[in-house]
């Protein structure tokens, strides 16, 4: 807590910021009217905190890269595939994976606002919310691209990927070369969120790193 | 080359992408804010920002909005920061959020204005009475 007034500060409480102020108003008068479980609020949060992120697409694209049939099913119905694989998608919203190739690269943005894929990635980090991002994947991917550091040679078709409310995008990288003798979990733990939002390819860990 | 992919009609403004024009782009591109990134970074920076998402994603659960009719408001609440010439990098993302938290359950009559006017004076009065180190709690006289 931020103290905004230093006046009675050493008796009494700081009084927080604005905004959390408003928060707790909204929560307490939705909870007082029965509009929320207070339970059901901290269990969410600690899901978002704790147990969903990256790991949980990472887990799925491993599986792809091991399993062709799986890889498949995961092209062709992402939503019963990922279900599959044992995450359920309690938000109603349905998601396309798309694949990367020698020649075809796929980014993903939220041109309005930051539709993401949560169960898969978690919550979207702080560019892909931001203005720049969701203004420059589609008018200028590319540089895009190399602003994260990556470089596509100029015979790679980029596609850009529009998420929605409805609709979300997750991209299968390309398994990296020389990854033919890793285990699915140690190719689970190469797969970087970045990767799967589309602005960065899955790399082999240095000579002499563990994966 | 560049493609679009454009899925089908919906929310997050898909419908009005149209092929970039490459001179205009070349000037656009230009001006262009770079990008901010972060390594990882927390999922929430601070408390509020975690109950604020968490109260939208469980109302709507409950069906008191669509997930739809949230990110059409998010994405108006952002454009409209936007036009007023704020810096959008994303660290402001949650106050927009909120923003459009409080605008719903108002037009959805889960509360009004007033009475988030009024909660907020009670918690800042709660904060400035409650002795340091105490939970702070609403007291009926405030709640009122």
């Amino acid at each position: 807590m931020q103290p905004q007034s230093e006046i009675h500060s050493h008796e009494h409480q700081a009084v927080p910021s604005d905004p959390v102020l408003r928060v707790k108003a909204l929560e307490s008068l939705l909870v007082e009217k029965g509009l929320v479980d207070p339970a059901g609020l901290d269990e969410l949060i600690d899901t978002f905190q704790h147990k969903i992120g990256p790991r949980n697409g990472a887990r799925v694209i491993a599986r792809a890269w091991v399993d062709p049939a799986y890889k498949q099913r995961l092209l062709a119905d992402a939503p019963s595939a990922i279900d599959e694989a044992g995450f359920h998608n309690q938000y109603g919203d349905h998601m396309v994976v798309v694949e990367n190739g020698s020649k075809v690269h796929n980014l993903v943005v939220c041109t309005l606002c930051s539709c993401y894929p949560w169960l898969m990635l978690g919550l979207p980090p702080v560019w892909y919310k931001s203005a720049a991002y969701r203004s420059r994947a589609i008018i200028d991917p590319r540089g895009v691209l190399r602003e994260f550091g990556l470089e596509l040679a100029e015979d790679t078709e980029v596609r850009v990927w529009d998420s929605t409310a409805e609709l979300r995008y997750l991209v299968l990288p390309e398994r990296p070369a020389g990854s033919e003798k890793l285990t699915e979990d140690e190719l689970a733990a190469l797969v970087t969120r970045d990767a799967m939002v589309g602005v960065a390819k899955v790399q082999m860990p240095a000579e002499g790193g563990k994966p | 080359m560049l493609l679009l992919a454009i899925p089908f009609t919906s929310t997050c403004g898909t419908t009005t992408l149209s092929a970039p024009d490459p001179h205009v782009d070349d000037i656009r591109v230009r001006d262009l804010p770079r990008i901010p990134r972060d390594a990882g970074g927390p999922v929430f920076a601070e408390p509020w920002q975690a109950q604020a998402f968490a109260l939208a994603v469980k109302l709507s659960e409950r069906g008191y909005f669509t997930w739809k009719e949230w990110s059409t408001d998010l994405a108006a609440e952002l454009k409209a920061a936007e036009d007023r010439g704020e810096p959008d990098d994303g660290t402001r993302y949650y106050e927009h959020w909120l923003a459009t938290l409080e605008r719903m359950v108002t037009r959805k009559g889960l509360t009004d204005i007033a009475a988030l006017l009024v909660r907020k004076d009670a918690w800042a009065d709660a904060y400035r009475h409650t002795p340091h180190g105490k939970p702070v709690k609403l007291t009926k006289d405030l709640v009122r």
